[in-house]
């Protein structure tokens, strides 16, 4: 075993590490709060630049072909300053594309959001849906020599900015079915797509999507017809583990914070953390943090096991603590900041916030806590 | 021992129940429905109403406007106002201020201040918190020096001074003795807040509520006469106030509607195609919370009951205030989980949530403060420790 970052990780660490400081403090979310993208252009052309978007796809699609824990490495530096860019959305699509479709479609597809030109938005979710990417009512039925798909996703990060869509659709069978679920990629532009900005809670935008009928040819569709789940699926786990990546760095931000704030603070005529209840509290959200560390690695080794049970368990098992892990550690250091916590000035409030969305994205808590205890491995291995 | 309520009592609460119904404005009643912030003015055209009904301050004696309502009819009526949403009525001049006037005013500050709170005339903000005293309020800094000429000069900031923008007077704890030990050099001290070289900047809380204040003193005349209490004698009204009516703060009523809400959720929001409420796994989690606030109404009861009789207040009344407000905090983070993703609204337009839910996630931040408010959970703990358990400091 070996946990050690390679010297390329770490310079790739200290890269980002002074990204966030130097040219995305927080200060940047707050500034695009009211921006209707609410992310820069300028930032997310230059994160393209930099081979960030790129890192961890296969370089037969235009990626750097680096493994996913470079990619999660980045999001965990991007997560300590809150950077608004939409890494998340767009590397969760691109990994729809990329197990879904043909190299000549990823390749095409991917090239201007891996440049930073353009951005990517996943859409799969649907009122009824909650976590269960299965559960897809959006219908694409056969017209001429392509599809007409009609149906409504909501929540959709980035939809209201993406520039190609990932949309899943039923070609066949009923409501969660596992078969006959297909993905097609859809320009922002296409005819009969209504877009609907929403607000999120995180200063972020989503996107209400609205197909009414949009045409898509046949070329358009990734992979064969009707066999997209697999693929979905992935992609909806690497986005939560994504998710445990990005939520470290809010977690251990959050922790520092509070930290500094112990040893500054005072009350009484002393620090108030010399008192001992309060050095409790910080040393149990060190403890939740280290080990949302621990399972982020987890998770970031396994999300491209070839066994699709041990990605499924492992990703469930680090996304159930980074439930945990970030409630806590949130909650307890607005608790710790006093009156502070609860202003809408103070930095510590938006960490909370993020990290409530980073726990609904991709699985909550018990959608994952049940997939993990109805897997087949959960009950492997148990003796007579 | 007896869990029911007499007749008398029961039948007091479908007359609250009754009049709320047919007492408060639509307009307030759709607000109620969804758990909506009210605005200061729908605060105050309910506290009227309330006010022209004589329910509006039930807690103070019948001879100052009061009522004759007993403890336990006083619980229901809070009780079933939380139960039914309508606005939270301010509670600085109606149980906090006022009470204390009640106790130590003076008969000229009695006839001054008690009937324009009763009436909704002039509403009343608390300045007791300073940016450098929170949890240790004695080492608070304001000062309000004697001018020779009948009058305080009062300079310093409080902070966290809730809807003092909305506000017309200030009761304040002001350090009035500089060189006495700190809890001794306090005074408390009314203030009206058009009174020149005070001024008041608002800001917003984490749940996108414009709730708090920053309050500046510079050099403002006070006189005397708003002096409550002996000279140097605040601190001690200060920890009167603590003692009054500390069944209300646990918030069952809140709380009870909450869990409520939760279910509708739940069981209007689909999850593998059944209501989310069908689900095991979440029910289970509304039952455990459920639970815990039986546990805390039946604290409650036991405390009121107490009351009733006269007794001071048992232990079982100092746990109110920890456990009544990390179930209200827990009520909304389940009813963020049941929301799903939609959980991740931010003051959307109408329609991208359900009506019910649009202020779910405002509150779910809001509801952090009320662990820390009205003395953090952390300090009470402090206190039970030492006080009820006994357990001495180093
Ligand atoms: C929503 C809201 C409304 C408010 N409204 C008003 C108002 O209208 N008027 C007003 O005067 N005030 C108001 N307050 C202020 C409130 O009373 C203070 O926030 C509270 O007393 C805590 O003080 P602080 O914020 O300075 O935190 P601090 O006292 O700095 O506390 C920081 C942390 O240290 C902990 N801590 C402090 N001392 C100890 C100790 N001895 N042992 C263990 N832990 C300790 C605290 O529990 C907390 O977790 C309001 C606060 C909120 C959040």
């Amino acid at each position: 075993m070996d946990f050690d970052l390679s010297d390329e990780q770490k310079q790739l660490v200290e890269t980002v590490q002074s990204f966030v400081k130097k040219q995305s403090p927080l200060s940047r979310l707050r500034a695009l709060r009211e921006d209707p993208t609410g992310w820069s252009r300028d930032a997310w052309r230059q994160m393209g630049e930099l081979g960030w978007i790129s890192i961890s796809l296969p370089e037969s699609v235009g990626g750097l072909g680096g493994s996913f824990i470079d990619a999660a490495l980045i999001l965990e530096q991007l997560g300590t300053t809150l950077v608004p860019e939409p890494m998340i959305p767009t590397l969760t699509a691109a990994a729809a594309i990329v197990r879904a479709g043909t190299e000549e479609q990823a390749t095409r597809l991917l090239a201007p959001a891996l440049a930073g030109e353009g951005s990517l938005a996943l859409a799969a979710a649907e009122a009824q849906s909650r976590f269960d990417v299965a559960d897809v009512a959006t219908k694409a039925e056969r017209a001429g020599s392509g599809y007409r798909i009609t149906g409504e996703k909501v929540w959709v990060l980035n939809g209201h900015a993406a520039d190609t869509i990932v949309v899943s659709a039923r070609t066949a069978g009923g409501p969660r079915d596992r078969e006959g679920i297909s993905l097609f990629a859809v320009d922002r532009n296409a005819p009969g797509l209504e877009v609907q900005p929403v607000k999120t809670m995180d200063s972020h935008h989503a996107g209400l999507l609205r197909f009414k009928g949009v045409e898509v040819g046949e070329e358009q569709r990734l992979g064969a017809e009707g066999g997209a789940l697999a693929a979905l699926e992935y992609a909806a786990d690497l986005g939560a583990a994504a998710a445990c990546a990005e939520g470290l760095g809010v977690i251990n931000t959050a922790l520092q914070m509070t930290v500094e704030y112990l040893k500054t603070r005072e009350q009484f005529g002393v620090k108030i953390g010399s008192f001992q209840a309060l050095q409790h509290r910080a040393v149990d959200m060190f403890i939740e943090a280290e080990l949302c560390r621990s399972m982020m690695i987890l998770a970031a080794l396994k999300v491209a096991d070839a066994d699709e049970e041990e990605r499924k368990t492992a990703i469930s098992a680090a996304k159930v603590q980074l439930a945990w892990g970030g409630r806590q550690v949130t909650q307890q250091a607005i608790q710790l900041h006093g009156g502070v916590g609860v202003t809408d000035e103070h930095d510590i409030a938006l960490y909370f916030k993020r990290m409530h969305v980073l726990n609904a994205l991709f699985g909550d808590e018990d959608t994952h806590l049940t997939r993990y205890a109805r897997s087949p491995l959960f009950t492997a291995n148990v003796g007579a | 021992m007896d869990l029911s309520f007499s007749p008398e009592h029961l039948a007091f609460r479908e007359e609250v129940r009754a009049f709320i119904a047919s007492a408060m404005p639509p307009s307030l009643m759709t607000k109620a429905a969804a758990d909506s912030h009210f605005e200061h003015d729908e605060v105050m055209e309910w506290h009227k109403i309330l006010h022209r009904k004589g329910w509006v301050a039930p807690h103070w004696p019948a001879e100052v406007g009061g009522s004759s309502l007993d403890v336990t009819s006083r619980f229901i009526l809070s009780e079933e106002l939380e139960l039914a949403g309508a606005p939270a009525l301010s509670p600085f001049g109606l149980v906090m201020v006022g009470p204390l006037i009640i106790q130590f005013g003076t008969p000229e500050q009695k006839k001054r201040f008690l009937p324009r709170i009763l009436s909704g005339e002039e509403v009343w903000c608390q300045g007791y918190s300073e940016p450098n005293a929170g949890s240790d309020l004695a080492s608070l800094k304001t000062r309000a020096e004697d001018d020779g000429k009948g009058n305080f000069v009062v300079t310093g900031q409080k902070t966290w001074t809730t809807y003092a923008q909305y506000a017309d007077w200030i009761f304040c704890l002001v350090r009035t003795d500089a060189s006495a030990k700190k809890q001794s050099g306090i005074s408390f001290l009314l203030i009206d807040l058009k009174t020149p070289g005070v001024t008041v900047k608002p800001f917003l809380t984490s749940g996108g509520t414009p709730a708090f204040s920053e309050t500046f003193f510079e050099g403002a005349v006070v006189p005397k006469e708003n002096l409550v209490g002996p000279l140097n004698g605040g601190w001690t009204l200060a920890k009167a106030l603590l003692g009054h009516e500390r069944t209300l703060i646990a918030a069952v009523g809140a709380s009870i509607r909450a869990i409520r809400k939760v279910k509708r959720i739940a069981a209007r929001t689909q999850k593998d195609g059944r209501p989310l409420l069908e689900d095991p796994l979440f029910r289970a989690k509304i039952a455990r919370l459920e639970i815990k606030l039986r546990g805390l109404q039946m604290a409650n009861y036991r405390a009121i009951a107490g009351a009733q009789l006269g007794r001071a207040p048992g232990p079982e009344s100092s746990i109110l205030k920890i456990r009544g407000s990390e179930i209200q905090q827990q009520c909304y983070e389940l009813a963020m989980e049941a929301m799903g993703l939609a959980s991740m609204s931010w003051f959307n337009e109408p329609g991208v949530v359900h009506p019910e839910e649009q202020w779910v996630p405002s509150l779910f931040n809001y509801l952090r403060a009320t662990t820390i408010y009205g003395g953090t959970n952390e300090i009470q703990k402090n206190i039970i420790a030492k006080l009820i358990l006994g357990i001495p400091d180093r």
